[in-house]
């Protein structure tokens, strides 16, 4: 039992930094914009949030920075985008490699750099409790924090006006023009907000998960947030879905690994890959599933002519 | 940033730009050596610990060398080219610090007989080519001995890359130390298949600690492990660098690699003319190898014994893999008072007892 | 108050404009950056641009990394335009290379000249298997070939490091992971004296012209373009969706497989954990720079490698750390991104509109 509990705990640590790019990227894409460059902006992310959390000693301000940055690097992306319609795929990975670079310049001074970062809860009396201890009360908090996104961006999507509005501009952005939205204004925010998820998801790992600035820490990371989308058929508890069975798998290799398993180690490193294919085969193979979802104008430029 | 940069940059635009002051600089121009960096600087890990070395030997030779560094070069197309320009920019000595830069080195070395290249951790030389690299499994006999006292689970976790010989050789290493003074000690391995990822780093020391580990160790790239270690409270030794700032209480000791000394020696040699080509495999007794400062929960007597095998090591009277040694299937590979020779250590491909689990493809 | 409004038919002159207009973006921004980092503007700019490309031997690297770059955005680019995102080239380069590589380890030791050419088939056979099976989960199970392509780049690299970790592994490299060094009859020859520029090179040619011949005069390069530009009026005519993506996929898969092979049988001479350097990805890039026209294509592969050799240069005589390199790179794929505005918009001085009549 208590390995169980301890197992959720470690797959949901290791699911919140894809979770949090990934709920981003959504949300953006649901208004019809493809933003490739999550890696970067995350990369980003994670090397303001050390540098503010080392300058100022608080995590939590470093969390906001890592948000403020991610949006930053979003922002040039919209305006690439957004207001000079330049080709979203190539500059989305062109904003991913200046990121990289971007990142890896800020955070020259500080890769010696050391801080206490954000430590999972440890609630006395709470924390300590059997099973619901850890899983209520042991996580770190940006666990939650992701968690409660997933959940506003879930009721905010489907259960309020913005919502709507949003999802209609990722849809058909003609008719939300004509309507009177101000489709680019609600784009912007979307990338914004996109950017500003990443940055968070960025400030978990250098905050948090692995407390320290190393160049390209995040390892790809938000490469796979972007595949998740997809995978969640631009359904936000879905993402939780795939961020977790994606950690999951991970994690279950290793315990693979550490109990004995003969297995070639890279056969089992493939498995978390091999099982998200799989998967996402399976659930697309009702074709309603994904044509429902898909946002209709995901990629394409929009330039209202009023 | 502009402080990493300047001494470097300042001579470098100087030397290229022959600046009239240069004229009335010593008759005799500075030798230029040339590194190659498989991955970005960064505090810890194989990298930094040669940048170490590198401006170690520019201060112990100041005035006599200038050195410049190329980092983040991958091993494959771009790395031949990359040695090409350091050669061909005059550098005279030429560090390549990587593995898989082997090849490109030896391809290079043809091309400029008068230039001096020194590969580490590869097994081929030319006329113009010296390798070297160091006995990491030394450091790890005696941080196993630590690890052994330390333990009370009995268990300690590996987080390993790859299964290279290197390796698998600081594997068993570590586990015959665990086992010298802990005979009950296991060692469970968790291999990444990634030199650097500290997000799997990270996931691959927490299931060794949620498996019983209670002190691991890791043959990666980051500091991810040792920082694992110490928010779950348990311990770790850290590798390539002495990782303390990272886990104050986690860290009992850390296996680091040092080679300053080794390039001043080279960069003398090749001022004086006397370079030659040499196979270098040092340990700790050249000095290439060592054990950072012990963390104070480690007793006093742990200290001195690990202390006493550490000066064994280095007069000869220890050695980590002496005879009998047993496989973790019983066979024994080594009898009783014989060691292995290094042709043997570079062919281990397997695991000795103590070790759980099979290498990885080895046959 | 100024704002852009659309052309009514793509402007030549600015097409022919834009990529000047990012170059002098570039090099304004790039003096600025420089300048605040306490470096000569200029030196650095030359060692970027001018530098790498000094010598017959960097002209030489200029057109070897250009090359795999070329061939892989041609195939991509034919996927692109019909609206087929295959995302996962430096998967299908990595098993292009296992297939070529496994071949050339088979045949060790003969001189025969058909192992040559047998390599190139089999590399791209491998590249296209790889590109079938995202093709197949999307024909079949209508699975996104963004994610599946990109898993599969993961599956292969892992693919690759187990088989020279372990089944073929060099028998006398001491249990490193490479493989043997292929024999002479596995390698390319070099076509330029004093460089590394191979016979890839001349392949890469070819594909670009057969692509550009095929975009322009084709039958099957106009239907693909349709069913890019409106799959729903392609699907009415009589091409099926499923065709197109097949033929999206494997002509990528077949182009970055037999990248692949131009690696492992030139510059590198045997399989390696790793062989690319991330082509596949930066192809994407190249692609869209290249406008998704083989000659664009070439001159943006140009552009690519040379800020490639560039930032090496300017960490050797500048000791410009990597990451300036990758600042710069960045941003001068942003220019040359955003100047493609002046393409389909122009900018126009409108009056200020009183509140409320929009």
């Amino acid at each position: 039992m208590d390995t169980a509990v301890q197992l959720v705990v470690l797959t949901l640590a290791a699911a919140t930094p894809l979770l949090l790019a990934a709920l981003g990227e959504l949300v953006t894409e649901r208004s019809g914009v493809l933003n490739l460059g999550v890696e970067g902006m995350m990369l980003t992310g994670a090397v303001c949030a050390f540098i503010a959390c080392v300058k100022t000693g608080s995590p939590w301000l470093g969390v906001a920075a890592g948000a403020v940055a991610g949006a930053g690097l979003a922002a040039i992306f919209g305006v690439l985008v957004l207001t000079l319609t330049a080709n979203q795929v190539a500059s989305g990975l062109a904003l991913s490699l200046f990121g990289v670079g971007l990142s890896a310049f800020a955070g020259l001074d500080y890769v010696s750099a050391v801080v206490d970062g954000i430590r999972p809860l440890a609630i006395p009396g709470l924390t300590t409790l059997p099973v619901v201890g850890p899983l209520l009360f042991g996580q770190n908090p940006l666990v939650y924090v992701a968690l409660v996104l997933l959940v506003a961006i879930q009721w905010m999507l489907h259960r309020t006006h913005a919502g709507l509005v949003v999802r209609a501009v990722g849809e058909s952005p003609e008719s939300a023009d004509a309507i009177g939205y101000n489709v680019l204004a609600i784009r912007y925010g979307c990338v914004l907000f996109g950017g500003a998820c990443a940055g968070v998801a960025g400030a978990y790992l250098s905050l948090a998960y692995t407390p320290m600035w190393s160049e390209n820490m995040t390892a790809g990371r938000g490469w796979i947030a972007l595949a998740l989308v997809v995978f969640a058929t631009w359904k936000p508890w879905r993402v939780l879905a795939g961020a977790v069975l994606f950690g999951g798998v991970t994690l279950a290799q290793f315990q693979a690994q550490a109990a004995g398993v003969d297995v070639e180690p890279q056969l089992l490193a493939m498995l978390p890959y091999v099982a998200t294919i799989v998967v996402l085969a399976i659930i697309s193979r009702n074709p309603m599933l994904i044509l429902r979802n898909a946002p209709a104008s995901l990629g394409r430029p929009f330039r209202p002519d009023r | 940033m502009i402080r990493r940069i300047l001494p470097a940059a300042a001579v470098a635009a100087a030397a290229l730009l022959a600046l009239p002051s240069l004229a009335q600089a010593p008759a005799k121009a500075p030798l230029k050596i040339g590194f190659v960096y498989v991955s970005p600087l960064g505090d810890a890990g194989w990298t930094a610990q040669h940048d170490m070395g590198r401006r170690e030997m520019e201060k112990a030779l100041a005035g006599k060398v200038v050195t410049q560094y190329v980092e983040n070069v991958p091993e494959g197309p771009d790395a031949e080219r990359v040695i090409r320009e350091l050669a061909q920019a005059g550098n005279q000595l030429i560090f390549t610090t990587s593995f898989g830069y082997m090849n490109p080195t030896l391809k290079v070395a043809a091309q400029f007989p008068n230039v001096h290249f020194e590969h580490a951790t590869g097994y081929k030389t030319a006329p113009n080519v010296g390798i070297y690299n160091a006995r990491y499994y030394e450091g790890r006999y005696l941080a196993g001995m630590v690890a052994g006292r330390m333990t009370k689970t009995n268990v300690a976790g590996y987080v390993a890359a790859f299964p290279i010989p290197e390796v698998v050789m600081g594997i068993n290493a570590f586990a015959r130390g665990m086992r010298a003074v802990n005979p009950k000690a296991e060692v469970k391995v968790v291999w990444t298949s990634s030199w650097y990822d500290p997000g799997k780093e990270r996931q691959a020391a927490d299931t060794l600690i949620s498996q019983g580990a209670d002190v691991l160790t890791h043959h990666t790239d980051s500091t991810a492990v040792v920082q694992a270690a110490e928010a779950k409270k348990v311990y770790a030794i850290a590798y390539h660098s002495d990782m303390a700032k990272y886990g104050p209480h986690a860290q009992l000791t850390a296996v680091t690699h040092h080679w300053g000394d080794y390039y001043t020696k080279r960069a003398e040699a090749q001022l004086a003319g006397t370079w030659k080509p040499d196979n270098v495999w040092g340990g700790i007794k050249d000095g290439f190898v060592s054990l950072a400062p012990f963390n104070p929960v480690v007793p006093k007597d742990v200290q001195d014994a690990v202390n006493k095998a550490k000066a064994d090591m280095v007069a000869g009277k220890l050695a980590a893999f002496a005879g009998p040694i047993k496989d973790n299937e019983g066979k024994e590979r080594l009898p009783a008072g014989k060691t292995l020779t290094d042709d043997e250590l570079n062919k281990m491909n397997y695991y000795v007892e103590g070790v759980q689990g099979k290498v990885p493809a080895g046959k | 108050m100024l704002r852009f409004e659309a052309r009514p038919a793509p402007s030549r002159l600015a097409t022919l404009l834009s990529p000047l207009i990012a170059t002098l973006a570039t090099v304004v921004a790039g003096v600025v950056l420089f300048a605040a980092l306490g470096h000569a503007p200029l030196r650095a700019l030359a060692a970027f641009f001018v530098q790498p490309l000094a010598t017959r031997y960097g002209v030489g690297e200029w057109v070897l990394k250009a090359s795999p770059l070329a061939l892989i955005a041609v195939g991509l680019a034919a996927g692109y335009r019909a609206n087929v995102w295959n995302i996962g080239a430096e998967g299908q380069l990595t098993v292009g290379a296992i297939a070529a590589g496994g071949l050339a380890l088979a045949f060790d030791g003969t001189t025969s000249p058909l192992l040559l050419p047998a390599m190139f088939v089999a590399g791209a056979a491998g590249g296209m298997a790889w590109a079938a099976i995202p093709a197949l989960l999307r024909t079949r199970f209508r699975a996104s070939e963004i994610l599946t392509s990109l898993m599969l780049v993961y599956i292969a690299s892992l693919w690759l490091q187990l088989l020279v970790h372990g089944a073929w592994r060099d028998p006398e490299g001491f249990n490193f992971p490479q493989s043997k060094l292929f024999g002479a009859a596995a390698l390319l020859p070099v076509i330029v004296p004093d460089t590394r520029v191979n016979a890839a090179v001349l392949l890469t040619l070819a594909v670009v012209a057969a692509a550009w011949v095929f975009m322009q005069r084709r039958h099957a390069g106009f239907e693909m373009r349709v069913a890019g530009l409106a799959p729903a009026a392609a699907n009415y005519a009589g091409i099926p969706e499923s065709q197109t993506v097949w033929r999206g996929m494997l002509i990528g898969g077949a182009c970055a497989g037999l990248a692949g092979v131009g690696e492992i049988a030139g510059p590198i001479g045997q399989l390696m954990p790793s062989v690319s350097p991330g082509y596949g990805f930066t192809a994407i890039i190249v692609a869209f720079v290249g406008r998704l026209n083989p000659l664009g294509i070439v001159f943006a592969s140009l552009l690519m490698s040379l800020l490639y050799l560039g930032g090496e240069a300017a960490q050797l005589t500048l000791a410009l750390p990597s990451a300036v390199s990758g600042l710069f790179q960045g941003t001068l794929l942003f220019f040359l991104l955003a100047a493609d505005v002046f393409i389909h918009y122009r900018l126009v001085r409108v009056r200020a509109v009183p509140a409320g009549a929009a």
